[in-house]
């Protein structure tokens, strides 16, 4: 057998070792789209930025030669085509590779906003290993730098740029920071919070180009916004958004939306062609429809479970959870599922704008469906403990509406129940048979 | 053979001295916020439940990591390696129950490591709500715990319960 994994992110690798685990003797390839030694965590790039960790710290696995002991050929190549019919996948370079079952795990790429200046030395996108390396250059202490973008990866270049002591500018055009991510309240208060750290924040503005040369002597560039001023830059970072890697699918029988489509087994429309992580768009558990979660723990689940099924073990993947988690300059946000809640539900909350504190509860029955939380980081998992395994809160909903942070009381209370009802269904309570 | 800690919240006074000498062996400090043990207090049951980490065999908060911070030893215990970590914190929210937390001093997650072979919480524990125990004694212990609660249930309520005669 021969398993062929285009992409080295979570996704992949995570894919590759699972097929070993199960099958010893098939012959596995992971093939990364970019030139670097080993596989490597985006998450971790902020942390390079800033000096934290070495390259070395963001490899995906930490283990001299990890790969190589568990007989996974890694190899570098662009894919520029599948030939579903004849199983191959076709390398840029002109070579082709059999496969007897592929996996796509391209992941996804950012988006380059159509501005005038996109293109010009200074101006980076934050994405890839190699981009931090070019952002590096520019980005001293000191050095004034525009940050495209405030959504979830705009804000976690932020803290690394802020640590870098840099001079930072953030332009979104959306009405508040992580709009995609957080309500008005979170989103004011990360920008309230920016703002007294020292970054002027433009939200509800566009940039309408970047040109070369400045006024300021330590920038290169001058960037021109809606609001009719120009900012000095040094460095300008793009971060506005990502769309997945599915171009060289073009006539590959592989069919696609926004992302790869794939059914509950996380096949493709093609034989023997699976996809996972940000290329794909899986069930999301929330809501029980396709969407692109392009985050880390969905892209290890995607992994994990197309392996299983391309390894023959039938796993359907019931949907994954939408979260995230967010360190903007010591105010740490998370959000999990249905944040922006339901229709016909009910909402708890607790807001403390002075400390920047916020907590909101989404409900629907006494099911939790979606969380946001700013400044709180304790025992936040069990949020998703709760919207994932659909916990009936029974009472606790009642007394979370009037106490939300009584949060983790209520988690244990429910998870942790008394087995008073037997082994059988500690959880369940009928009525108690009338008397007479 | 692994070892896991047995908790038996029926025998919980909540002391919490699990937690002074948990917060005491991993800080330094008797400072129970700083411990990786939790007693939760329901008061109007009069009732407490010690909360940790349960050390997954599946452990999202391993899986989530993107740097592979989170390996398993011998004794199956999910460790944090301080030296790989870099405080992304996503093993915080992947984890279900909530037991990885973010260290804002450190920059670095935490989570129980069961003391990596003698965890403190069971020694200081004088009313052996918490024990430390070989895991398939324990698991066939809670089993049979559950099943003598059943049996005989302070409430009668549930599909287990007789027949209400009047």
């Amino acid at each position: 057998m021969d398993y062929v994994v285009l992409g080295a992110g979570p996704a992949g690798v995570t894919a590759a070792e699972t097929l070993r685990s199960i099958d010893k003797t098939a012959r596995i390839t992971i093939i990364n789209g970019e030139k670097e030694p080993q596989p490597y965590s985006r998450m971790a790039i902020p942390y390079y930025i800033y000096g934290k960790i070495e390259e070395g710290g963001t490899y995906l696995r930490q283990t001299e030669d990890h790969y190589g002991k568990m007989g996974i050929e890694y190899r570098v190549g662009r894919c520029g085509g599948i030939d579903s019919k004849g199983h191959k996948v076709h390398l840029s370079g002109g070579e082709s590779i059999p496969y007897d079952k592929l996996l796509i795990a391209t992941g996804a790429s950012p988006i380059i906003p159509p501005m005038p200046g996109a293109n010009l030395p200074g101006v980076h996108t934050c994405w890839t290993l190699n981009d931090a390396r070019e952002i590096l250059k520019h980005a001293d202490k000191g050095s004034p730098v525009v940050l495209v973008g405030a959504g979830f990866i705009g804000c976690i270049i932020l803290e690394a740029l802020y640590l870098k002591g840099c001079k930072i500018t953030i332009v979104e055009f959306a009405p508040r920071m992580v709009a995609r991510m957080m309500d008005e309240t979170a989103g004011g208060m990360l920008g309230r919070w920016c703002q007294k750290k020292g970054v002027d924040v433009r939200v509800s503005t566009k940039v309408e180009g970047i040109r070369e040369g400045s006024d300021s002597p330590d920038a290169k560039l001058t960037v021109d916004l809606s609001d009719g001023t120009s900012v000095p830059a040094a460095l300008v970072v793009l971060a506005v958004g990502v769309r997945s890697n599915i171009n060289f699918l073009v006539g590959s029988g592989v069919e696609t939306n926004v992302g790869i489509k794939v059914n509950e087994y996380l096949e493709t429309t093609a034989p023997d062609i699976y996809a996972a992580g940000d290329c794909c768009e899986g069930i999301d558990l929330s809501t029980g429809k396709p969407d692109m979660l392009a985050i880390q723990p969905v892209a290890v689940e995607h992994g994990r479970i197309a392996a299983q099924n391309m390894a023959g073990h039938p796993t359907p993947h019931e949907g994954s959870l939408n979260m995230n988690v967010l360190d903007t300059m010591g105010l740490i946000s998370s959000s999990f599922g249905l944040w922006q809640g339901a229709p016909l539900g009910k909402t708890a909350k607790l807001i403390d704008e002075d400390n920047f504190k916020y907590l909101k509860l989404e409900f629907e029955g006494d099911k939790l469906i979606g969380a946001q939380c700013v400044g709180m980081t304790d025992h936040v998992g069990m949020l998703r403990g709760l919207i994932q395994t659909g916990f009936h809160l029974g009472e606790w909903r009642d007394k979370l509406l009037e106490a939300p942070e009584r949060l983790r009381e209520a988690y244990v209370a429910v998870s942790q129940a008394r087995p008073n009802y037997g082994p059988v269904a500690p959880h369940t309570n009928t009525p108690v048979a009338k008397a007479g | 053979m692994h070892k896991a800690l047995v908790i038996d919240p029926g025998k919980c006074t909540g002391c919490k001295q699990c937690e002074m000498a948990c917060s005491y062996v991993k800080t330094g400090e008797f400072n129970v916020s700083k411990s990786r043990i939790r007693v939760f207090d329901f008061h109007t049951e009069a009732r407490f439940v010690p909360y940790t980490c349960t050390q997954c065999a599946e452990a999202w908060c391993q899986q989530a990591c993107p740097v592979n911070a989170i390996t398993t030893n011998a004794d199956g215990v999910k460790v944090v390696n301080d030296n790989l970590c870099v405080g992304c914190k996503v093993c915080t929210i992947a984890c279900p129950f909530g037991t990885v937390n973010y260290n804002a001093e450190t920059k670095k997650v935490i989570k129980c490591d069961l003391c990596l072979g003698s965890p403190a919480c069971a020694e200081a524990c004088p009313t052996s709500a918490i024990t430390f125990q070989d895991s398939e004694q324990a698991g066939f212990d809670k089993m049979k715990l559950w099943a003598t609660q059943a049996a005989h249930a302070a409430t009668h309520e549930g599909p287990n319960a007789p027949v209400a005669k009047g």
